[in-house]
């Protein structure tokens, strides 16, 4: 009974199952809890029991003298053998499906990068941190990074996968409930790598479209609107803080606009059109007192001149 | 030289004076001992880093450290722990210490060798220390490209220094391999040589064969760092997974390399506690040989989910559960030798019997890790970082005190404070177990290894797991001086305090210089308790 009880509990820790997957990866677990408990009952309530009925009464008594019993050591050697081979196969079947990719599937085009998770779907809607899917949906998730490792992990899903530069891997996977998942980064990629959390949303299928619908419109907002999309999507937002003077990565750019900047070499800098461009795409020409060269990356190339023109727009609003 | 004639008052500690002679000495036992002191500070030094680790997971958000900070005193607690102090730490200390000692040896077969790889272990530690002074690193101890190719801190330094120190891990080795095939007493067979020389000779195999593959993938790291050939930085046209391959190709025989001293030592102190020859000498034995040479094909288990074909994942997974059983074997014959035993429990059978109960933990969860399905969820989360805190503390260092406490007696010629030594053992075991058994959930429930900021469902478990770093904090500082004062002002030890078998037992403590007044003559096995 106790074993049981404790592995529901373990398994109420771990996060919502919400995937077929993830559900059959938790009763695999369940099952190595539970052999897992036992073997620790053989070895660690073994050892206690010897321990306390051999104890040492006196050093001159007789201790039994057995070197070796066949017969014992061919039970515990093949025994494990037997287990652990038969909890490789369980595993084998269930990540072969985790790699065995759906036809017709949601394809979805992810990117990481430091620091942020940058999803393109096919209609060419981008969206930052955030990854919204229809339920009961096969997506497939072609992951790939810009800079360096990350990992694309959804605890709820109980899958993950590296996200290598310089070439793509993929994972997929079948939400069958609603609801907002984490995503974590879980290979380690520097500074704000624990702050690299995106969400994973599982909506109606007709949700979904109108979300993607809307998303569409992207071009035609007006430029400080279409920035605050950008300061986001461009994870920006990971490291300046708009909504108040919070000091992240890099210096806050609440109420910036128009003031005056004082510099690592002392020197005082106005906050204008000029200078914001020159920050976005050579980022160490200028370094903020208390700040150091060498942690924005340089968007030179990376951005065009009406996406420039909107983020300066919208830096103009952050008050 | 030693006089022929027996004079018990002299022995190898006061033979020669002055500081002088401990540092051009060529005696296994003190450059055991220069090890023990230069591992003790490294372990102090990273032993804060981990406090300071988990002071700052504390709570979620910032406490007192930025990022930046943070994933610096990260890299610095694995690196120092894993280079420094658990890679060397048994095979540099006891094993220098004993291994010629139970074999009936005068010395290892190169005592310069030996006093060299000690220089040579300095030197790649200070230059290790030295990036704490010239930009500091933030890697990780794993160095995993392309991210060690892109900072702009002092990985360079850092992976020499790595370098430097693996090639004294090298020299130890081949030193351990000849003394064991070469400087064996008369009659003293290789089916005689205590579990400890065999973990340690298993040990010496896989740092001789895998170490230079390391060292190797950490200068490509220095040269790509230095020159931009495109090896592993994928926009130079290489490959970041192929540095994955190479590092652990190296770093999971290393993970036997930590844990088979550790082994070797826990069979010494249960066989003499239980005064039973243990179970399954052979077995033990040649386990370690198995695990030696399986542990070199199960590298790609650390890589699941890195890219690498679903078939090498199988294949890997398969290898894994392989290298699960001769480790299986090892605990029940541990668990054998306890049966109608004579057994009693000093601090060093204390920590014996520490160590098969966390290693238990460490090894199931290890299956679980091995598993395809399970580790895809488990990887690189908490999971994992309780996991080997399992076996690399629970099982490495709870061996490393056990055996100290151990052989002190023989080392120094002086007792303990036995009292002392149980309660520090309650400390660390108890704390250990409250700071890991914590991150085991905190992996379940998804929280991610390396993490600076978490979510907040992830802070009562990080608190408790916090309160229990301090308890293991208390234990090993009670440790030291339990150790410290044991040198100083200890009772004086006789010959062979704990009535145990082994050779070392039957020279005087301290032992001479030339460790054994005549050759020793040896005419059974280690463990016959009859």
């Amino acid at each position: 009974m106790f074993w049981i009880s404790s592995t529901a509990h373990a398994k109420k820790l771990m996060p919502t199952a919400a995937t077929d997957i993830a559900y059959q990866v938790d009763n695999l677990y369940s099952f190595l809890l539970i052999s897992s408990f036992i073997a620790c009952a053989i070895l660690i309530g073994g050892m206690i029991f010897f321990a306390h009925k051999y104890k040492r009464k006196s050093v001159h008594a007789k201790s039994a003298y057995i070197t070796h019993n066949v017969f014992l050591e061919f039970l515990w050697s093949f025994i494990p053998l037997v287990i652990f081979l038969a909890v490789f196969a369980w595993g084998w079947l269930i990540f072969h499906d985790m790699r065995s990719m759906p036809k017709d599937a949601l394809e979805i085009h992810v990117r990481g990068k430091q620091w942020a998770w940058e999803a393109e779907y096919k209609s060419g809607v981008k969206a930052a941190n955030l990854i919204k899917v229809p339920i009961n949906k096969d997506v497939k998730l072609i992951l790939t990074s810009t800079d360096v490792l990350h990992s694309f992990y959804v605890p709820s899903f109980r899958i993950k996968q590296d996200a290598v530069p310089g070439r793509y891997t993929a994972l997929w996977f079948n939400a069958n409930k609603f609801g907002e998942f984490h995503i974590f980064c879980t290979e380690y990629c520097g500074t704000q790598h624990s702050g690299m959390i995106g969400k994973l949303h599982v909506v109606t299928q007709q949700e979904y479209d109108q979300w993607l619908e809307e998303e569409s419109k992207f071009n035609t907002l007006p430029l400080a609107q279409k920035g605050e999309k950008l300061f986001q999507l461009k994870a920006c937002s990971g490291c300046h803080s708009v909504k108040n003077s919070a000091v992240l990565a890099g210096p806050s750019l609440y109420k910036k606009f128009g003031t005056e900047e004082e510099l690592k070499d002392g020197m005082k800098i106005a906050v204008d059109e000029s200078y914001i461009r020159e920050s976005i795409l050579t980022p160490n020409a200028k370094i903020v007192k208390g700040f150091n060269a060498g942690v924005m990356p340089t968007f030179q190339g990376q951005l065009s001149e009406d996406e420039l023109a909107a983020l300066i727009e919208y830096l103009k609003t952050t008050k | 030289m030693a006089s022929t004639t027996h004079n018990p008052d002299v022995n190898y500690l006061n033979e020669f004076k002055g500081i002088g002679s401990w540092f051009t000495s060529l005696d296994h036992k003190r450059i055991g001992l220069l090890y023990m002191v230069s591992i003790f500070f490294f372990f102090l030094l990273g032993g804060i880093f981990a406090l300071l680790i988990r002071l700052e997971l504390f709570s979620p958000g910032a406490q007192f450290l930025t990022p930046d900070q943070y994933n610096q005193v990260m890299t610095y607690h694995g690196a120092i722990m894993v280079f420094m102090v658990i890679v060397p730490g048994i095979p540099a200390i006891l094993g220098n210490f004993f291994l010629p000692l139970q074999i009936g040896a005068k010395d290892v077969a190169f005592p310069r060798l030996n006093l060299a790889s000690w220089y040579v272990f300095m030197t790649g530690a200070l230059i290790a220390m030295s990036t704490l002074f010239l930009g500091k690193v933030d890697t990780g101890w794993t160095f995993y490209t392309p991210y060690s190719i892109k900072t702009g801190t002092a990985a360079t330094i850092m992976v020499l220094a790595a370098f430097v120190m693996g090639m004294s891990s090298i020299l130890t080795g081949l030193n351990f391999i000849v003394t064991t095939h070469k400087l064996r007493a008369p009659g003293m067979t290789m089916h005689r040589i205590p579990l400890f020389c065999w973990a340690l000779y298993s040990t010496a195999i896989l740092q001789v064969l895998a170490t230079p593959v390391l060292a190797i993938t950490l200068l490509l790291i220095a040269v790509e760092r230095a020159t931009g050939v495109g090896i592993f930085d994928p926009a130079l046209g290489g490959d970041p997974v192929l540095f994955q391959h190479f590092f652990w190709f190296y770093s999971h025989p290393a993970v036997y390399i930590m844990i088979l001293p550790a082994m070797g030592v826990v069979s010494e102190v249960i066989a003499a506690f239980s005064r039973k020859t243990i179970f399954g000498y052979t077995a033990i034995a040649y386990s370690s040989l198995g695990i030696a040479a399986v542990s070199f094909f199960v590298w790609g288990h650390h890589m699941f989910v890195s890219g690498q074909s679903e078939i090498a994942g199988v294949v890997f997974s398969f290898l894994t559960m392989l290298v699960g059983v001769p480790t299986a074997i090892k605990m029940f014959n541990w668990l054998a030798t306890l049966y109608k035993g004579n057994i009693s429990f000093e601090s060093p059978m204390l920590f014996a019997l520490g160590f098969l109960f966390l290693f238990a933990i460490g090894g199931v969860t290890g299956i679980m890790l091995a598993v395809l399905a399970t580790d895809v969820h488990f990887h690189d989360t908490y999971f994992v970082v309780a996991h080997f805190h399992y076996v690399m503390v629970g099982g490495t260092l709870m061996a490393v005190m056990g055996g100290i406490y151990y052989w002190i007696p023989k080392m120094f010629g002086r007792m303990y404070n036995e009292s002392l030594a149980r309660l520090t053992f309650i400390f660390i075991f108890i704390g250990f177990n409250v700071t890991f058994f914590p991150q085991f959930v905190l992996g379940a429930m998804g929280m991610p290894r390396r993490y600076f900021d978490y979510i907040p469902a992830y802070e009562s478990l990080n608190k408790i797991s916090t309160m229990g770093s301090w308890l293991i904090g208390i234990g090993f500082f009670l440790s030291l001086y339990v150790i410290i004062s044991a040198i100083r002002s200890g009772a004086k030890a006789s010959a062979n305090p704990w009535g145990a078998k082994t050779l070392e037992w039957q020279t005087s403590s301290p032992p001479p210089h030339f460790n054994f007044e005549t050759e020793p003559v040896v005419t059974a096995g280690p463990y016959e308790y009859k």
